[in-house]
This record gives C-alpha cells, sequence and structure tokens, in this order.
C-alpha cells in the first residue's frame, strides 16, 4: 500500500483544533506506534496511527457515495469496536457531526434521540442495533441510510438503504486509486474544519424528562484533552480499554479526546464479557470506571476468598490489614516506619501484587473514579494495595472536567480541586457553579433549557449541592434538588444514606425517603452475587431473586448492615438525625429497562416513589408487610406483572454523638 | 494491515449438490432390537440447505432414525443414500468422513477440557499430520494446529461464546455446554449436521439463542440441518419440513402447517384410543 504522504497528505497541522487534523499529526509524529487494538478471534489485532488514518480516511470517502454532507448528523450505536470510533473521525473529518446512542436503550428512546438530534446516518453495530433502527424508522423520520459493521443475519435483508461497513470501506478505497483528486478532496474538507465547529453531540440520559442534546466544540474538546493530558501526565506511551458506552461523555474524552491528543492506544475488547479478562491482558496504566465496576471488581473477589483456603484467607486479611494501616501515607508520599515498610514489600510480592494482576490493574498508573460518590472503604481499599486511584467531578456540559484531585491531595470524601482552566463558584442556595474552556455550546433545540443552565456570563449550573472544605476541595453532598428536610428541619441528603448502606457488598442499591417526613426509610435491593454466594454456603435454597431477597434470613443480614450503618451516621452530628428506622428488601432489581435507574445505573428516585408509592407509604404507617404488584419490562420489550408480599422491618438506631459524650460525662 | 474478510470463511463442504436437490435419502429403512420394532419401512429425504425436523412422542424412534442416518445403527432392511452413495453398514467415523455431523441428547462433552480444546477435538478428523509430527508439535504439525485453531476462532467468534473459552466445560451452565457441542459438530465443516434435541432442557431464552444459531449456521453457511425437537413451538418456526414418527413408523411428512393440521399427527400425540 503506498505510503499516504504519496497520495499528497503530509500536510500535519502544527496545533490542530479538529480530530481529523491531530489523525493527520499523529500519522506523522507517532509513526509505527499503536493507534488502536482490538481482541478479534482470540488474538490482539492492533492499527497503527497511520493504518488508522487510512482506515478513517477510506470510510470517509465511502460515507461520501452515500450521500454523507458536511452538517448531516450520524448516529453512532453499538459496543466499544475500532471501526465505530473510526466512525467518529471520519464523519468529522467531512464536518458532519456524529451522535453516539447508547447501544442498550430501547427503541422508544432510540427513537426520541434520531428524531431530535435529526440523525439522516446511522452506523450501528450488528443486527440487533439494525432490527432497532428500523423498527423505529416511521419516529425518525430523517434517518435515511443505516450502516452496519458485523453482517452476520444481515445476508436477506433489503440493501437498498443498508449498507455493509466493508462495502463503503472498500468504495472509499476505490476512489482513492480510481479518483486522483479523492485524497485531496477529503485533506480540503478536512482543512475546512475549525475548533468552533460543532464537533460531537451527546444526549445525557438525564434523571428527569426526556433526554438533552449537549453541544460540544471541537474546542471544548481539545482544550479539555489537552488539560487533562497535561493535569496526569498522559503521554503516547499510556495504554487504555474502551469498555464504557460509547454515549457517554467520559468514554468520549478518554477514548478518543484524550488518545488523539495525546497519541496513545486504545484497546477495545473482544465483547462485554470479556472486560474483565482482556483488561488483564492489556494491563492500561490509565484506568476509569464509575464505583459500581470498582464495588463488582472487589465483591467477586471478596466471594472468591470466601472459598480460599485457611493459610491464603490468612494470608489476605493479614496482609489487608496491613495495607489498610500503611498502604495510602506510603501512596500519599508520608512518612511510614522500616518495619512498615518491610512488611508492605513482603505484602506487594504475596498479596498485593498478585490481586492487582488478578484486577487486571498491574500498570495502572493514574485511576479515576466518578459519577457518583464512591464509599469511602471501597475507595481507601484500592488506595491502600497501592493503586493511584482518584476522584473527579465532572459532567457532559463541562467536557468532564469540573474537579480532580491531584496526586498525593487525595481524601475519599471530595472530589478535588478545580481542575485547569475551571473557575467554581458556590451560590447561596449551596448549588456549584462552574466556568471553563469545556463549557458546551449549548443544548440542541433547547433554548430554554439551555438559558436555565448556562447563565449569561457563562457560568453553569450543576444542579450539585456542595461546599469548599478548608483545603480547598470541593465536596459534593447530593443533587441540589435532591436536597430535603425532614419535618423537624433536619437536613435530608439521601444520596449520602444511600451511600452509606451502599457500602455493604451484600447491598447492591439502596433508595433512601424522608423529605418532609418525620423520620428516614429505605429501599435496600440485595447484591445477588454476594447473598447468593452467602446463601449457597449456609445451605439456603432459593429459586429466585425475589424468593431470596423475602428470606427471614436476608433481613436479618441487611437489619445488621442497617443499623451498622446508622451507628456511622450517629456519628456525624449533620447526619444523626438521617438514622434509617424502618425498611424493606425490595423484591425487583432496579432496572433501567423499567425506568428505575438511568442508562448510567443511577437511581431515579423521583420516579421511584412514584412506581411504589404504596410500599413507601406501608414504611410510614407502621405496616409489617405490604402486597404490591409491579409491572416490569423484559429485554425484548414485553411486559408482565411481578406479585410479592414485602415485609417491612425496624431498624435499631442509635443516640446521636453529641448525646453519648454528655451521657459519658454524666 | 490485519484486515479480515467480514464473512465466515467456514462454509458447508461443497458436495456437488444443488440447493434444493436431494442429500439424503433414506429408503424403506426397517430396524429392530431382537422383537423390538423401533423403525418400519420408513422412507425419507433431507434437501440441501433445508431445515428437516424429526418429531414424534416419546419413544417413537426418532433418535434411532438419526443413528441410523449416522452410521451407529445398522438397519436390518433398506438403505441410505448420502450424496448419491449409496451404503447400508457404515461405522459414525465415515460418517463424520462423508460430512455428517451431530449433537447428542444428552450433552457429550470432554467435562473436564475448556471450551476451546472442545471444540478443537471437533477438528481431529480433519488433522492430517502424522501422530509422530503431533506428537513434536513442531513445524508443518504446529502450522497445522494454526490453521485449525484459526477455524475454532471463527465458530467461537460465531457462537459467541469468547467469554468461556478457556473455562472447563463442565463448570458451564447446561445452555453454554449445548452450544459448545453445536460449536464442536460445526468444526467438521459438516455438509449435513443432525442435531438430537438441540433445546431439550433450556429455558426460553437459551432457546431463542440456539434457535438463532441454528437458523445462522443454515442461511450463513448453507448447512443442511436435520434435528429431533419435542418443543413444538420451535419446530414449526424453525423447519423448512417435518416428518412425523409414531411407534417407529412415519405417520405424516410436509410443510409445518400440513402437519399440524394432520388428523394422525394431533391423534398421535393426543393419544386415541385405538
Amino acid at each position: 500500500m503506498p505510503r499516504w504522504e504519496e497520495n499528497g497528505l503530509a500536510q500535519a497541522h502544527p496545533s490542530p483544533d479538529t480530530f481529523a487534523k491531530f489523525l493527520l499529526l499523529n500519522a506523522e509524529r507517532f509513526r509505527g506506534r499503536p493507534a488502536m487494538r482490538h481482541k478479534d478471534y482470540g488474538i490482539w489485532q492492533s492499527w497503527t496511527w497511520e493504518e488508522q488514518l487510512e482506515e478513517v480516511r477510506a470510510f470517509a470517502l465511502g460515507l461520501q457515495t452515500v450521500g454523507l454532507k458536511r452538517g448531516d448528523k450520524v448516529a453512532v450505536v453499538g459496543a466499544n469496536r475500532p471501526r465505530l470510533y473510526w466512525t467518529f473521525a471520519a464523519v468529522q473529518s467531512l464536518g458532519a457531526v456524529p451522535v453516539p446512542v447508547y447501544a442498550d436503550s430501547v427503541a422508544e428512546e432510540m427513537a426520541y434521540v434520531l428524531d431530535h438530534a435529526e440523525v439522516k446516518y446511522a452506523v450501528v453495530e450488528d443486527q440487533e442495533q439494525v432490527d432497532k433502527l428500523l423498527s423505529i424508522s416511521e419516529k425518525a423520520p430523517h434517518l435515511k441510510e443505516i450502516v452496519y459493521d458485523e453482517p452476520r443475519g444481515l445476508g436477506d435483508y433489503d440493501h437498498a438503504h443498508l449498507h455493509a461497513y466493508s462495502t463503503l470501506r472498500e468504495a472509499g478505497l476505490k476512489r482513492l486509486s480510481e479518483e486522483p483528486s479523492a485524497a485531496e478532496a477529503w485533506l480540503s474538507e478536512v482543512e475546512k474544519g475549525r475548533g468552533a465547529d460543532l464537533a460531537v453531540m451527546l444526549y445525557t440520559s438525564g434523571t428527569t424528562g426526556r433526554p438533552k442534546g449537549v453541544m460540544l466544540s471541537n474546542d471544548n474538546l481539545v482544550r479539555s484533552a489537552l488539560n487533562g493530558n497535561a493535569f496526569d501526565k498522559l503521554t503516547e506511551n499510556e495504554s487504555i480499554i474502551a469498555y464504557l458506552p460509547l454515549a457517554w461523555v467520559g468514554d468520549h474524552l478518554f477514548s478518543y479526546a484524550q488518545s488523539y491528543t495525546a497519541g496513545f492506544c486504545v484497546a477495545c475488547p473482544e465483547s462485554a464479557e470479556t472486560v474483565n479478562e482482556d483488561r488483564r491482558e492489556i494491563a492500561p496504566t490509565y484506568f476509569f470506571a464509575p464505583p459500581r465496576v470498582f464495588e463488582t471488581l472487589l465483591t467477586a473477589i471478596m466471594v472468591r476468598m470466601e472459598d480460599a483456603g485457611r493459610l491464603k484467607k490468612w494470608m489476605f486479611d493479614h496482609f489487608l490489614a496491613h495495607a489498610r494501616k500503611v498502604g495510602e501515607p506510603l501512596l500519599n508520599g508520608e512518612a511510614v516506619g522500616l518495619w512498615g515498610r518491610i512488611k508492605y514489600a513482603l505484602g506487594e510480592f504475596l498479596v498485593y501484587g498478585p490481586l492487582k494482576n488478578r484486577l487486571g490493574l498491574s500498570r495502572m498508573r493514574v485511576g479515576y473514579t466518578a459519577g457518583e460518590a464512591i464509599g469511602p472503604e471501597l475507595f481507601s481499599f484500592y488506595r491502600s494495595i497501592g493503586l493511584n486511584l482518584k476522584q473527579l467531578y465532572g459532567q457532559t456540559e463541562a467536557t468532564v472536567y469540573i474537579t480532580a484531585q491531584p496526586d498525593g491531595k487525595i481524601r475519599p470524601d471530595t472530589v478535588g480541586l478545580p481542575s485547569p482552566e475551571v473557575e467554581i463558584r458556590i451560590d447561596e442556595s449551596g448549588e456549584v457553579l462552574y466556568r471553563s474552556p469545556g463549557v458546551f455550546m449549548g443544548y440542541y433545540k433547547n433554548e430554554e433549557a439551555t438559558r436555565d443552565t448556562k447563565t449569561a456570563e457563562g457560568w453553569v449550573r450543576t444542579g450539585d449541592a456542595g461546599f469548599f472544605d478548608r483545603d480547598g476541595q470541593l465536596k459534593i453532598i447530593d443533587r441540589a434538588k435532591d436536597v430535603g428536610k425532614f419535618a423537624s428541619g433536619a437536613l435530608f441528603a439521601p444520596k449520602y444514606i444511600e451511600n452509606a448502606l451502599k457500602f455493604f457488598p451484600d447491598i447492591k442499591e439502596a433508595v433512601a425517603f424522608g423529605h418532609g417526613r418525620d423520620f428516614c426509610a429505605a429501599f435496600v435491593n440485595i447484591d445477588l452475587a454476594a447473598v447468593g454466594s452467602w446463601a449457597e454456603r449456609n445451605n439456603i435454597a432459593y429459586a429466585s431473586y425475589q424468593e431470596l431477597a423475602g428470606h427471614d434470613r436476608v433481613y436479618e443480614t441487611i437489619a445488621a448492615h442497617v443499623a451498622e450503618a446508622n451507628r456511622r451516621l450517629a456519628a456525624e452530628p449533620l447526619m444523626a438525625a438521617s438514622q434509617i428506622r424502618r425498611f424493606l428488601v425490595l423484591h425487583k432489581e432496579l432496572d433501567a429497562d423499567d425506568g428505575e435507574l438511568t442508562r448510567t445505573q443511577k437511581v431515579r428516585r423521583s420516579y421511584i416513589a412514584e412506581r411504589y408509592g404504596e410500599l413507601i407509604e406501608a414504611l410510614y404507617d407502621g405496616s409489617t408487610e405490604k402486597y404490591v404488584e409491579t409491572e416490569v419490562t423484559y429485554e425484548d420489550g414485553r411486559k408482565g406483572v411481578l406479585r410479592a408480599t414485602v415485609r417491612i422491618a425496624d431498624a435499631e438506631v442509635f443516640p446521636a454523638a453529641a448525646e453519648t459524650m454528655q451521657e459519658a460525662a454524666e | 494491515m490485519n484486515q479480515r474478510p467480514d464473512h465466515m470463511m467456514l462454509t458447508a463442504r461443497d458436495d456437488g449438490i444443488a440447493k434444493g436437490d436431494v442429500l439424503l435419502e433414506a429408503r424403506n429403512i426397517s430396524l429392530a432390537f431382537g422383537g423390538v420394532k423401533a423403525l418400519t419401512e420408513i422412507s425419507l429425504n433431507i434437501l440441501k440447505g433445508e431445515i428437516r425436523a424429526i418429531i414424534g412422542p416419546n419413544g417413537a424412534g426418532k433418535t434411532s432414525m438419526l443413528n441410523v442416518i449416522n452410521g451407529f445403527y445398522t438397519p436390518q432392511q433398506g438403505s441410505i443414500v448420502f450424496r448419491g452413495r449409496e451404503r447400508r453398514a457404515m461405522k459414525p467415523h465415515h460418517a463424520v468422513g462423508q460430512g455428517i455431523a451431530r449433537t447428542f441428547q444428552n450433552v457429550a462433552l470432554f467435562k473436564g477440557m475448556s471450551t476451546l480444546d472442545n471444540i478443537m477435538a471437533g477438528r481431529s478428523v480433519m488433522m492430517k499430520r502424522h501422530i509422530g509430527w503431533q506428537m513434536l508439535w513442531h513445524g508443518p504439525a504446529l502450522k497445522e494446529e494454526i490453521a485449525h485453531r484459526e477455524k475454532v476462532e471463527e465458530i467461537i467468534d460465531f457462537l459467541e461464546i469468547q467469554h468461556i473459552r478457556h473455562t472447563p466445560v463442565g463448570k458451564l451452565p447446561y445452555g453454554l455446554q449445548k452450544r459448545v457441542e453445536l460449536g464442536r459438530a460445526l468444526a467438521m465443516e459438516p455438509s449435513l449436521l443432525l442435531l438430537d434435541e438441540p433445546m431439550a432442557g433450556m429455558n426460553l431464552e437459551e432457546k431463542e439463542d440456539m434457535s438463532r444459531f441454528i437458523i445462522d449456521v443454515n442461511q450463513q453457511r448453507g448447512t443442511t440441518i436435520a434435528l429431533i425437537e419435542h418443543d413444538m413451538g420451535v419446530v414449526m418456526d424453525l423447519s423448512d419440513r417435518v416428518a412425523v414418527l409414531d411407534y417407529g413408523k412415519k405417520i405424516a411428512d410436509g410443510t409445518p402447517d400440513a402437519v399440524k393440521n394432520d388428523q394422525g399427527v394431533i391423534d398421535a400425540y393426543l393419544g386415541v384410543p385405538r
């Protein structure tokens, strides 16, 4: 194959303002270095930056053959695959706008986004997505052409408006070899791109109402990515694994914008089920995960350790106890005694090293968790075994970065200092506002929402309540609109309470209630992996989630956890009033398909309150059980009804910290 | 550049028979074990490229029929014509050599071996190198193994079982074991695939998945499939033609709709006093 500059492409930009220009630059400055990997047929296939450029150009030229023009919107739906990432660059190179959509959204949600964004083209992963799009074609009248990557099962479909990715790619390559001006023409399209142009539209799943299309410009993404690279000293030597949804701003920044600006290699896993294995093989140096992923990883390890031999278990417990003592100080560069260091080194050899290897994090240099508050003990666990895990606070509207914790200044209960070039202020109601180069252009076709969120001076409302602590680190309490008051006037911060419960591996999800009420009450979802394993070891037979959730001994366990959470809440003066008096274990798992969680797995509290109103009343009216019927939606869209009698239990509460001290004094 | 073709390289063997022509024909098959007549004068054919179902109540002789087709049983009477060649007695490994592969009613995998090794085992009939070479596992034998591994990886990709590639089969849930067994049968690149109750003991979702795979195998690879299945819904949706056996005799044969409305079939299933 001819080298690309022989086709007249050697016009790398000195300081690129679009990703297509970065691609040209990288093909020159990172020649021969890997840009993309994908595990396929059991082997890591890789593409260098030059090859990635070839792929992007070929597909862009192919897209032109089906009529893609500047300004057109292109939906991108599917898992993390090289071709979908190339689609971003190919589409942008022609001045069109990619609109990544959550691949697991049900047809109805997808129809709304496609229609609202006026999407004309869609590039999707496989038959599943093609079927979904065809089923909603009436509701998305702008959609003209669909391109699919995986041809399996699509052989018999009418291909009038359906194209295989490989067909377009070949059409592009054919144009390159047959039309002498094709390469030139593509390059001039790339040159037309400007930093201020709309680069991508990301629909926020939103805890309330319809999703909104956040418009981010090339400048937003490039500046934020470069600032992030500098903050964490990211270079072309990093390696990351792309496994979070394409439609999520975090993935777009980490796996696309930062890769193009820093030049590092992005690895795409073989399938969603093999991510953990694949991560172990890649051993990323830069890793991002929502707390849920860290939680799941830890739970899996703890469950396995329960089955380990006695010696191994002793070793594990013993050295982890030591790590809890000295691990974090060591990571923060504080002084630790010689014996402590020697023992930690031994622990590294015997336990922490193998453990990190098991987690696939043995090379991790920078790790972030964000999206939701992480349990302090969970956070400390990872840091204590020597992983530089940090917290980040961000939003789609900010192109991720608002605050981040710098190395060495890590605390589990804050989200860090303002990120580079970000200004933050806190208004009278306690809401956090920010201004930065990453601030979005606006919501697509929604002036009103844009005005509500973004002030004339460019400040953006986060919707989160928070405050700066004495070190200048930002602390987020809850969503500003979720923070409420008990009837007594005491502060009610539901998320804080839920996190106190979710700290226990047995509890997967919790929903706290209490605004305008006399006391706090909660729904609990058990973690099927953790509780199921416990049930197996204790010879407790169960046929379903529902049956296990309602089991007496499970209630006993959960009651103990709730009491423990209450003890902790009681220790904090501000939170003592938030102790959970009554709780119930919900008969079904909260599920995004039923609208109870967002696609990013956040609890939609108001919707749950509405859906389970009867249960909430039962929590407060003193009854000990309640019969409910709940409608559920299966993955294929069919609906069913779940019937259950849910038990309601009382929890142990503790006197507030101040009072205990008084009692002790008396 | 490491571009792999998008379309499956694995296909059914080219056996010189056009789609829609007779691939296998059973003529007047009778099989008895001592005094028990398992099959009585059964004639049926399987056309190239179709999904052919054999159904019937318990003990009707379905599995016996499958065993006759792949040479495990030798019928006392009648003959089998496969790809234009007539035969009566044949060993199962000859059947494999001719392009007939099968799965079993009760999963018959090597429980202690990984998914990958189980499917590789399906390729062993195709390995041509001398056992001496294979023991050395160098030079031509290694090259051959790599070529076979590539085919096996395609099957793993096709059946979406990447995540259990290295898991011992005995640890897998039943539905996945069935899928691995299908994978092993596919590894032989058969022109005729016999499935003995591929969906027995599966839940609804697993059945849907398995149906999807069976259709894909048939459509994309052009593999002819003969299957025995109890789940009527699945049979009627999947198959092009259905043969119904009862007490070792064929009582109906035709499209799913025709068979569904056949009074003899309804009686056989509901049990009419005779």
